[in-house]
């Protein structure tokens, strides 16, 4: 599966980058994975497989908010956008990252 | 909330959405060059739809879907299946609906949980008069009662008896009730018509109020408003029928039913031996039984003190004061077949249990039979990654579903099952009449022998599969070179408790069958067959009491005169259908009771009863010679020892209206069976009809005659009717009689034999298939073992021995469980022990039987391989 010097994304980590992406404004399912790509200095790569199922299922939690728009160049294309609870939750599961990956990183140091 | 709204609202549009949003993120990437590697579509949207769906529900959905559709192309499978469930969840359900309406529903009162009975701790050990199916308490007793009881807000009492209607050609008799006035207020009994009985109806006697059922009522009054002329004519006297009483009301007495209810009157003097009265009550709020209990045992001295009866011996008097009263239970009302059908019931419910473990096994066996030809395709599944549970869930649905429509089937069957069950324990002598609905009781337990049965065939194919391994199964096509150990050794247990669970069955058929046949065939030690027996009443004649004795000589030679009577003699109490009459007697030092019978001359010749010593009773024995007495020979054994009886005396105890007697023994007969063709013998006495010290105005003859017992009926009915035509005769044939009185014995023979029967079958089927399965698992390695020079006869024996074996260990196992299961039925057989060795062996030699019929075909077949077809298909 893919090249070593691609890391996997680890389980659940997908969920909070989404959020992440999507608090700078409403986007349809390819520029966040785009966006993704770019702010990760072109280090992750989301295929469409992990990502549409996520965005789904965050759908479905309420995290997020899907409406039919008109993207730049005048094509049919969903856009989401973050809710109240969503931001909450990447909040959360931000807090959560930053100590899971200082621990980490603490391990590792040694 | 949200997401199941979200689903039911979305779901509609959710793949042209996915399919669209993955269209544009394609040719976005394809526009940008964008090397973002692609999924498959097809994945995407499987896990994107998972989340989407209701995956309990809709799965559970597709699986009712995919397992009808898998049933119905499989017809053969589906009929067996159904009609095996169908028939073995419906004969327990029978059963236990039986049960149910016998044992545990509650009567159709308000509140019948209040309801407590009032009754001798112990019974009353056979003292005084008990005419009635069950012993109860005397009139002058509930009288006490009702004046000094304080743990009811309200008592009744009541008694059923039969009641003759109508006079002449119109005569009936019919099943009556008398009731003390507050029986239907207390009950809370509403009228359909009219009204009931009320406390102000019990007068003296004779009564002149009576109440009709809604049956009687419909039947044989057409229906009418009640009014004033509505009459009826009870025992010849008029009666003003003032009320009905409803459509569900069939008194408290479960299994009987009353045409008419008439109030408790009041005699000149109340008999105080006749122990014929029930009484209930409700108990008072905050009243317990127990509470009930302990203050009816505080008042029980000054009850029993004031009502002893009256000439009896100092002894049973004793006895009579130790009487102790108590409240028990009677929110589901007293019945006489409750103790009489009591264990039998429960056995059936047991026998019909298995009978539907068997049919499951087999079912199990199907369904297993079934999931192999389906290996591959489980298998083929199970690679393709579907889970393991979802195949699992699919069986057991499959297996649900069965089992649902089993039931759904077998209540319907149930009802028909039970009315015959009722049907064949009601005789020409005593209807039962059973409300048999199917309340949640009901349900439940068909629901509940349904999962049973579910989790019990649909579990073995399932647990299979959970161990199977798609690579060796699609490897082998369903066949591995010896037939996986394990599979067989699962295979193997269920063929062992399949012989062992038919063997149970089977001893139990072949006990009961056998029980019943020597009943049937047991000499009582008297005439059975060609009697008939007729009850002569004449209440209504101008006979004076005086003259009874002489007026039923005349009868008797009547009857006697008849051409084609054989013989004819008069007697005072008719044997082997369970009626008791005793009397205290004194033989010299020795003290204790005998039975006792007044009988005209010729009773011994008329019933094929031999004088083995002294003289039989003859003309010369009047009422003005010496007493004298014929005794049996356990009377002679118990009291005399080896002492010649010829010429001792005995001394009778006094009872109210039959004073002390002395009597000189001048005969001894052989022993016969007394009540019942059941129990020992006990010591009888047999004195002249003459000497009889209190006649009434009945005669009670047994005839002896070679023709047709309704010929002999009919001319005795019609002689008697020329000449006295105020006399009422019934009469009966005495053997159907005794035979009706082996309803229980039938019926145990009869369904037992019958679940025998299924048995045996069952076990043929289920050896057969289990036998072929075995030999086509095994094709190949028998084609091995044919190719490497085994004869035909190896592979036969093979076969036979593997099957001997698993014979005996299952035999064993089954006699085990029949040796304990026996104990239960000890009760219910007549001659013989749940340990008879030739019922043991016999089973066991029936089943070797058909173990060797049901596995010889498969091996022959197997023998016969032709070992280069056999591994080619590989």
């Amino acid at each position: 599966m893919g090249k070593s010097a691609q890391p996997a994304l680890m389980q659940g980590t997908l969920d909070l980058l989404v959020l992440h992406a999507l608090q700078r404004g409403p986007m349809h399912g390819y520029a966040i994975a785009q966006t993704i790509h770019l702010l990760s200095d072109e280090v992750l790569k989301v295929e469409e497989g992990s990502l549409y199922p996520a965005l789904y299922r965050l759908e479905l939690d309420g995290a997020i908010s899907g409406e039919w728009g008109v993207s730049e160049n005048n094509r049919k294309a969903k856009y989401y956008s973050i809710t109240k609870y969503g931001k909450k939750l990447v909040a959360e599961q931000q807090e959560t990252w930053n100590r899971l990956s200082t621990a980490i990183q603490r391990v590792l140091a040694r | 909330m949200r997401r199941i709204l979200l689903k039911l609202f979305r779901r509609r549009r959710l793949h042209e959405d996915l399919e669209a949003e993955l269209a544009f993120h394609r040719e976005m990437a394809g526009e940008q060059q964008n090397p973002i590697p692609l999924g498959r579509t097809s994945q995407i949207k499987e896990e994107a739809f998972d989340l989407w769906r209701f995956n309990g529900l809709e799965n559970l959905w597709r699986d009712l879907v995919w397992a009808t559709r898998g049933l119905r192309k499989t017809p053969g499978f589906l009929f067996t299946a159904l009609l095996s469930l169908g028939l073995g969840i419906g004969a327990n359900t029978a059963i236990f609906q039986i049960i149910n309406a016998v044992r545990l529903r509650s009567l159709p009162i308000p509140s019948p949980h209040e309801l407590a009975e009032v009754r001798i701790v112990g019974g009353n050990g056979g003292l005084g008069l008990n005419p009635g199916s069950y012993s109860g308490l005397t009139r002058p007793i509930w009288q006490e009662i009702r004046s000094h009881q304080e743990a009811f807000s309200g008592a009744f009492a009541w008694a059923s008896n039969q009641v003759f209607l109508g006079r002449g050609e119109e005569l009936r008799r019919v099943p009556a009730v008398r009731v003390s006035g507050d029986f239907f207020p207390v009950l809370g009994i509403r009228p359909w018509r009219g009204r009931l009985l009320l406390p102000e109806d019990e007068t003296a006697c004779p009564e002149s109020k009576a109440v009709v059922s809604y049956a009687y009522w419909l039947g044989q009054m057409g229906g009418v408003e009640i009014g004033a002329d509505s009459k009826l004519l009870v025992d010849g006297e008029l009666r003003q029928v003032v009320g009905v009483t409803p459509p569900d009301f069939f008194g408290l007495s479960v299994g009987e039913h009353f045409d008419v209810a008439l109030p408790f009157c009041q005699p000149k003097e109340l008999r105080r031996d006749i122990f014929d009265t029930v009484v209930m009550g409700r108990l008072r709020p905050g009243w317990t039984l127990e509470r009930a209990s302990a203050h009816l045992q505080a008042i029980s001295p000054g009850i029993i003190e004031a009502t002893v009866p009256t000439g009896y011996s100092a002894y049973s008097d004793e006895r009579y004061k130790k009487f102790r009263l108590a409240a028990y239970p009677a929110s589901a009302g007293i019945s006489s077949l409750r103790t009489q059908y009591n264990s039998s019931l429960w056995l059936l419910l047991g026998l019909s249990g298995l009978v539907l473990l068997m049919a499951c096994a087999n079912l199990a066996n199907l369904m297993l039979a079934r999931a192999t030809t389906r290996e591959h395709e489980m298998a083929v599944r199970l690679a393709l990654g579907a889970s393991r549970g979802r195949l699992l869930r699919q069986l057991l649905t499959e297996a649900g579903l069965l089992a649902a429509a089993g039931a759904i089937l077998g209540i319907g069957l149930a009802q028909f099952f039970s009315q015959i069950l009722v049907w064949s324990i009601s005789t020409a002598s005593g209807a039962v009449d059973l409300v048999l609905g199917t309340d949640w009781r009901v349900l439940l337990f068909a629901t509940a022998a349904a999962v049973a049965t579910c989790i019990i065939f649909g579990a073995i194919p399932a647990y299979r599969l959970a161990n199977s391994e798609p690579t060796i199964a699609m490897k082998g096509g369903g066949r591995s070179i010896t037939g996986s150990r394990s599979n067989l050794a699962l295979q193997r247990l269920m063929l062992v408790t399949q012989i062992a669970v038919s063997l149970v069955l089977l001893v139990g058929a072949l006990l009961f069958v056998r029980s019943f046949g020597k009943l049937i065939t047991f000499d009582p030690g008297m005439r059975e067959a060609d009697i008939t027996v007729a009850m002569l009443g004449y209440p209504a004649s101008n006979v004076p009491p005086a003259e009874y004795k002489k007026f039923s000589r005349g009868l008797l030679e009547e009857v006697r005169s008849i051409p084609g009577i054989l013989g004819a003699a008069a007697t005072t109490n008719l044997p082997l259908l369970g009626s008791s009459w005793e009397h205290g007697v004194h033989v010299g030092s020795a003290d204790g009771g005998s039975k006792f019978a007044w009988v005209s001359p010729g009773y011994f010749d008329t019933m094929g009863i031999r004088v083995i010593a002294g003289r039989d009773l003859d003309k010369k024995d009047t009422g003005e010679s010496p007493r004298v007495a014929v005794v049996n020979q356990t009377f002679v054994r118990r009291y005399l020892g080896s002492a010649n009886p010829l010429g001792v005396t005995m001394r009778t105890s006094p009872e109210p209206n039959y004073p002390s007697v002395v009597y000189e023994i001048v005969g001894v007969i052989q022993d016969t069976k007394y009540s019942d063709l059941r129990g020992e013998t006990p010591p009888m006495t047999f004195a002249p009809d003459l000497q009889y010290p209190d006649p009434g105005p009945y005669t009670v003859l047994m005839v002896y005659s070679k023709q047709d017992p309704e010929v002999v009926m009919s001319t005795i009915k019609r002689t008697i009717a020329r000449n006295h035509p105020e006399i009422i005769t019934t009469s009966a044939d005495f053997q159907t009689w005794i035979r009706d009185g082996l309803v229980r014995e039938r019926l145990m023979a009869t369904l037992a034999g019958f679940f025998g029967f299924l048995a045996a079958l069952l076990a043929t089927v289920g050896l057969y298939g289990m036998a072929s399965y075995m030999m086509a698992r095994r094709r190949n390695e028998i084609g091995i073992r044919i190719a490497l020079g085994a004869s035909r006869r190896d592979v036969i024996g093979m076969a036979m021995r593997e099957a001997s074996r698993l014979v005996i260990i299952g035999v064993l196992i089954g006699m085990a469980t029949a040796l304990l299961a026996g104990e239960g039925a000890r009760s219910l057989l007549f001659e013989l022990t749940p340990y008879d060795p030739p019922t043991l062996l016999g089973a066991a030699a029936l089943l070797a039987a058909i173990t060797f019929l049901a596995t010889f075909q498969p091996a022959r077949r197997a023998s016969k391989l032709d070992p280069t077809v056999a591994l080619r298909s590989e």
